[in-house]
């Protein structure tokens, strides 16, 4: 008996409904077999993991406020990764959307007004558009590859902020600390909920995430992403611009994950440090395909991974569990989606082998 | 009739959704030349890919001089001593002739030896070919014949040749033809795939009709007539396309100006000077053999290839050349290009999608939204009146079958009611039926006004609808003649590129 797969007529619907439950499974028991193989009781650390940080209402704005920037750059890439563009830097389009959303700040420190958060949003979107903008025009113009590009420059932005927060944008009453100044009231996005942390950056991230939703599905601008991303020459047949959508993507991706490095900043540090992000550009990635590139999957997708960020946490606190199992969590399911995925075009069938003749 | 060389038993194979091999039962008796004939999707490329070791039955069994065999790869239907030749070659376009062919021996050999062996085979049977020679540097004829020789060297008992004249003039299927003969006379068998009844009934001894997967008749092609064969082809009456003798029209409607564009393809053809005009109402056919810049041409018209043309495009006087498809489009441009699936539409997507694709100008767009009522009625219009069968308007482009996918396709574009249409091989891969439509749509078109340029590879269908015909060779065009002054020996010699380019004449079809 052999195990074949075999190509389905058509791609399944309840396939592609059923596969993120049998992933979700999977992960689970591969879960399950982690945590015995490392001593540890599986439902223990399972419920720690999963249930633990919900409990309380402040874990749940915790869990609102991590998924925050992840369903922002997630939802950004998923444009591009639509259309066949590669952006693989939205961490440094956040960075660089921190920096320049925080130089507002800083500018009209003690001189402000409740015109300060509008304009630091806009720039952080400006900065993060900006630096998005960069690979896009190398690509265009020179054919470069933006998987390197984008990637490469990310390093750029975290080194330009790591420069500016140990020298020109130091707090001077610092002690001196890589720090910048903790911005005034009028730099600060409001909470939402008393008692959390949680602020108005989800329910940007949630009218974004419906805008995108709207433009992919609604305009013709959107449909011609999609279609640049199925059949290349289909669309250069149809005379739809490769360029006007590679610039589109990076515009949309590197705004939106500028969004999210400025609200993470203005919404949650309020103020610069050397380290802004836990890689929310890179795990956004996942996030995207973990949602199928489609709005709503990504609007759990990033609930989901921002639950692992807690999860992984509470490991540590009360099991002393290394990082490395959220990491490593993080990579099961993402495996196994991957490969429940085969299941929307394939099936399985078990065929017996012909007789030797 | 001798004892059958190869003899297929009950064949079945099923592919998901489709019974491709329904109990076939095919002899084919040493040095005899058989035919295997059938519709596109009839199941002739899955019968002989088991044949050749390339798709394995369900069922069934093939016996080999009466003995039953297993062939399990190609290299064991090689030692066995079946070849084939591919309709698509499989030659290294960086390494020469004999290295190419050394490449497709399974045993220890020496090169040189290889090579006079080469040599000897391609003066025996009549197959030019310098040994020596790079693979990119051949004609698609002469790349037939490493593919033949690669065969020969090993000496075969049964040779299978799929669609072999599809690249070829009609001179070199006459001398592909004595090729064969020749073969066959020295006892080898020839399994002959194709479509064209002429070719079928000049060259072949016994001929099997395959119809939906079913052998449907077996009979001696030169008792037959192109019809009685057509019918038990595709079952029923073949239907006549029917059109009207065309007035000249005096309207100029497309002119090409000393058009010459490098090819972006390393191996592509340059197109070198290209001159010609298109008036209203008339079909210019544009024959030729593959590779010799139709595709490229396509392009330039669609404005697809763009970088280091040089020279004019006018279309009603409005000159194109530096606009990019979408703007030739609302100057009256459609095209429907050669490739169904993946450029004259997105396999994944709809067909209410697939009609938006370039169907947008007919006022399916409000301030950058799209208003699906129009879309899908537009696609539902195209489905009812080009006779679209499919699963609806939301069924998938992928789903259809070559035919439908290209009813859809031209529908699509000739509801925008263009001034000019260029179609790519329009009825490449489509069965007869619905070439017979797609005839019939083009001919009425043109009646209506509308120009159109078609490039084909089948002299019959372009010498069936069309006002004019020029041909395409290295990249040059010949003069335009009038279909009803020129016949398929001339246009056939202008295919290897022999005709004057006299610089008054040429490009002028009125």
């Amino acid at each position: 008996m052999l195990l074949r797969l075999e190509p389905r007529q058509f791609t399944s619907k309840r396939m592609q409904y059923a596969s993120p439950l049998i992933a979700a499974v999977l992960t689970l028991i591969a879960g399950v077999i982690l945590f015995s193989a490392l001593g540890t009781d599986p439902v223990v650390a399972l419920h720690t993991f999963f249930v633990r940080p919900l409990t309380s209402l402040y874990g749940v704005g915790e869990w609102a406020l991590k998924a925050t920037p992840l369903l922002l750059c997630a939802i950004g890439l998923s444009v591009g990764f639509r259309g066949n563009v590669w952006n693989i830097g939205a961490e440094g389009q956040l960075t660089m959307g921190a920096v320049c959303g925080s130089g507002v700040a800083l500018a009209f420190w003690g001189d402000e007004g409740p015109w300060l958060l509008p304009l630091m949003l806009f720039v952080g979107v400006l900065g993060g558009m900006a630096w998005g903008a960069i690979p896009s025009m190398l690509k265009n113009r020179f054919n470069a590859n933006e998987i390197l590009t984008s990637l490469m420059l990310s390093y750029v932005a975290i080194q330009i902020l790591g420069y500016l927060v140990h020298g020109p944008w130091r707090d001077p009453e610092g002690f001196n600390f890589p720090q910048t100044r903790i911005f005034g009231d009028d730099g600060i996005l409001p909470v939402l909920l008393e008692g959390t942390r949680l602020h108005l950056g989800a329910v940007l991230a949630v009218i974004c995430t419906i805008i995108v939703w709207i433009f992919m599905s609604r305009t013709f601008q959107g449909f011609k992403v999609s279609v640049a991303g199925q059949a290349p020459a289909a669309a250069a047949y149809a005379g739809y611009s490769r360029k006007k959508v590679i610039l589109l993507s990076f515009l949309v991706s590197g705004g939106l994950a500028g969004l999210a490095g400025i609200v993470e900043i203005a919404g949650t540090i309020n103020q610069l440090q050397p380290i802004i992000s836990p890689g929310y550009g890179f795990a956004a990635i996942i996030v995207a395909f973990l949602g199928r590139l489609h709005p709503l999957g990504i609007f759990f997708a990033s609930l989901l991974m921002s639950l692992m960020y807690l999860g992984g946490e509470q490991l540590q606190i009360h099991l002393n569990l290394p990082l490395a199992v959220t990491g490593v969590f993080q990579g099961l399911l993402l495996f196994f989606v991957l490969g429940s995925d085969v299941l929307v075009r394939y099936r399985i069938r078990l065929i017996s082998q012909p007789k030797e003749a | 009739m001798t004892a059958a060389q190869l003899e297929l038993t009950g064949i079945t194979k099923q592919y998901p959704g489709v019974l491709a091999n329904d109990h076939i039962d095919l002899a084919i008796a040493s040095g005899e030349v058989h035919a295997l004939l059938g519709e596109n999707g009839a199941g002739k490329s899955t019968l002989v890919k088991i044949i050749y070791g390339v798709v394995r039955a369900d069922e069934g069994e093939i016996l080999w001089n009466g003995e039953p065999v297993r062939i399990t790869s190609p290299s064991q239907a090689r030692s066995l001593g079946i070849g084939m030749v591919f309709q698509h070659f499989n030659l290294f376009e960086t390494l020469t002739v004999a290295e190419n062919i050394s490449l497709g021996i399974d045993e220890d050999h020496d090169l040189k030896q290889l090579t006079s062996e080469i040599e000897e085979i391609s003066t025996k049977y009549g197959l030019p070919i310098n040994p020596h020679q790079h693979v990119h540097a051949l004609s698609v004829g002469e790349r037939q014949r490493v593919e033949i020789i690669r065969c020969l060297v090993q000496d075969p008992k049964v040779l299978i040749m799929d669609e072999p004249t599809s690249v070829l003039t009609p001179q070199e299927v006459e001398k592909l033809f004595e090729t064969l003969r020749r073969l066959s006379s020295e006892g080898c068998s020839i399994l002959y795939i194709s479509h064209k009844l002429d070719e079928i009934q000049a060259l072949c001894d016994r001929a099997t009709v395959l119809r939906h997967g079913k052998v449907t008749a077996t009979c001696s092609p030169k008792q037959e007539t192109p019809k009685s064969l057509a019918e038990m082809m595709i079952g029923s009456e073949l239907p006549v396309c029917k059109r009207i003798a065309q007035k000249r029209d005096s309207e100029v409607r497309l002119v090409v100006r000393d058009l010459s564009i490098p090819s972006p393809d390393p191996h592509g053809t340059d197109l070198r000077n290209i001159n010609v005009t298109v008036h209203r109402g008339e079909v210019l056919g544009i024959a030729g053999v593959a590779g010799n810049g139709q595709k490229e041409f396509m392009a330039a018209l669609n404005g697809e290839l763009m970088d280091s043309v040089t020279g004019r495009i006018e279309l009603n006087g409005a000159e194109l050349s530096k606009v990019g498809p979408a703007e030739r489009r609302t100057k009256g441009l459609a095209f429907v290009p050669e490739e169904r699936l993946g450029r004259g539409a997105v396999p994944d997507m709809s067909l209410a999608n697939n009609a938006l694709l370039t169907g947008y100008l007919n006022g399916m767009l409000n301030n950058g939204f799209i208003d699906f009522d129009r879309v899908r009625a537009y696609a539902t219009e195209i489905r009812e009146r080009f006779d679209v069968r499919s699963a609806g308007i939301d069924a998938e482009a992928r789903s259809l079958s070559g035919g439908n996918l290209q009813k859809f396709i031209m529908g699509r574009e000739i509801m925008m009611d263009p001034q000019l249409l260029v179609l790519g091989h329009p009825t490449w891969g489509v069965d007869v039926g619905a070439a017979t439509t797609i005839h019939q749509e083009i001919v009425d078109l043109a009646a209506k006004g509308t120009s159109v340029v078609v490039a084909s590879e089948d002299l019959d269908e372009l010498f069936e609808i069309c006002d004019s015909i020029v041909v395409i060779a290295e990249g040059r065009l010949s003069p335009v003649k009038r279909t009803s002054e020129t016949n398929v020996e001339e246009v056939g010699l202008w295919m290897s590129g022999q005709f004057e380019a006299d610089e008054g004449e040429v490009g002028h079809a009125a």
